[in-house]
């Protein structure tokens, strides 16, 4: 019983729910204000992504009437459970790392689909000719850098010499080696993708005066939309740097270093998006699976030759 | 005050509608969003669906081919939401009064809509930003 409302309190509380919205928040207002700092102006006050929430929690929601209601209306709530554990499952192995379960890295990874296949199923349901190209495009997105992101992960696994568990993989900084470099810019490239930032927002504003995949939602469902970007701006960066960077400490000096490292990734995120023009989905497609995908090639080759002969630097 | 009132004001979300205007106030209305003018501290963003929007802004004098997509945006608009008529031609026709495909200012399409709407004025021709702006604030701060 005590077990069950321990687990209710960190999935909705502590490390789940409430912490994790908050921190995603700040995230957000992170985001903005590097962008307008970049852009040489002021940006907006801390509060306004929380103002943003509140105030499409206050309109009225509005479903298209040709839309499938039940698909549209759980899509947003599918996609947000499934960041919200993702995060928890991160939370977890960063302060409990005696929690982690052999296999996790393998529930992070589909965990990390949930919220794009659900803005696919939620847009499509829409109903929507703007709409239906931007879920094509999705679609065609997600084909593309699952790939590369799995190929890195396989990497990190490779050096990490066979272990499946995300305690253990943390506790090793693969991107000191030559092929976990490789691997870390890939996954901040597909990371990009998946969080729907510039260069590779093509799913959502393309269609420029459209919105894309968002185009019918409005109200109450938007704000779980934009709730689950803000918590996907936590666990993506957060995945990244458990896996690649050495995680996260309980306390203390290495919890301040692995927050130092979150902001890094972040900053970095930041700034590829304040810099690069948005592109076309073909070319999308060809980045992800031809140069990334050789890339990878090249880092796996390195990894299993530097495991096989015990040379850690590369 | 309810909150969501005060959540509204501190975060208006645009769409801009062009019904038929001659491009001076749209161009003016492109140049408030750019990081000169960094109305974004305010809380506005320019959002591409009018089911995002919480204030349209709406540039134009009505053409007769423009009337039901205007009403049809104002429907899809989420309400509470307000309606800015930006310029000499939204806000009462202009210098196309007596034109053949004229229907009517703005005022005239939504109120035949919904009598309760919330529209505000902001006269020029075309409007400088900084008169959007203060428009726009000085309508939010009189809901």
């Amino acid at each position: 019983m005590t077990e069950a409302l321990t687990d209710i309190f960190w999935v909705l509380i502590f490390p789940g729910f409430l912490f994790t919205g908050i921190v995603g928040l700040v995230a957000s207002y992170i985001v903005r204000k590097v962008s307008a700092l970049v852009q040489w102006r002021v940006g907006p006050p801390v509060r306004q992504p929380l103002t943003d929430i509140l105030k499409l929690l206050g309109k009225e929601t509005l479903i298209p009437e040709e839309a499938n209601r039940p698909v549209f209306m759980a899509a947003p709530l599918v996609g947000f459970a499934g960041v919200l554990l993702l995060s928890t499952l991160l939370w977890v192995t960063a302060f409990w790392p005696d929690k982690a379960f052999v296999g996790d890295i393998i529930v992070a990874i589909y965990l990390m689909v949930l919220p794009s296949l659900a803005l696919i199923l939620g847009s499509s349901a829409s109903a929507s000719p703007h709409a239906a190209i931007g879920t094509s495009r999705e679609m065609k997105l997600v084909l593309g850098y699952e790939l590369p992101l799995v190929l890195a992960i396989i990497v990190v696994i490779i050096k990490s010499g066979g272990q499946l568990s995300l305690a253990a993989i943390a506790q090793q900084a693969p991107v000191l080696s030559i092929s976990g470099m490789l691997a870390f810019l890939v996954s901040i490239l597909c990371i990009q993708a998946k969080l729907g930032f510039i260069p590779f927002d093509m799913a959502e504003a393309e269609t420029e005066l459209g919105s894309g995949v968002y185009m019918e939602y409005s109200g109450g469902l938007l704000a779980v939309w934009k709730l689950m970007q803000a918590i996907m701006l936590v666990a993506l960066p957060m995945f990244i740097v458990t896996v690649f960077m050495g995680g996260f400490g309980a306390s203390g000096l290495p919890l301040v270093w692995g927050i130092l490292k979150y902001v890094l990734v972040l900053v970095l995120v930041i700034l590829i998006k304040n810099t690069n023009p948005r592109v076309r989905i073909d070319h999308a497609m060809k980045f992800f699976w031809v140069y990334c995908g050789l890339i990878l090639f090249i880092a796996v080759c390195l990894a299993t030759i530097g495991s096989a002969w015990n040379i850690n630097w590369l | 005050m309810s909150w969501k009132i005060k959540a509204l004001k501190k975060s208006p979300w645009v769409f801009h509608v062009n019904t038929g205007a001659c491009n001076n106030c749209d161009i003016e209305i492109v140049n408030c969003l750019t990081p000169k003018f960094d109305v974004e501290r305010l809380g506005i963003k320019l959002v591409g669906s009018p089911r995002h929007a919480d204030a349209l802004l709406v540039t134009g004098v009505v053409t007769a081919q423009a009337a039901p997509r205007l009403r049809e945006v104002y429907r899809q608009t989420p309400k509470p939401c307000a309606v800015f008529c930006i310029g000499a031609c939204a806000c009462a026709t202009g210098i196309f009064n007596s034109g053949y495909h004229v229907v009517g200012p703005v005022d005239k399409i939504i109120r035949e809509l919904d009598p309760n709407a919330i529209i505000a004025y902001v006269p020029g021709c075309p409007p400088k930003p900084e008169a959007i702006i203060s428009g726009v604030v000085q309508a939010l701060s009189a809901i």
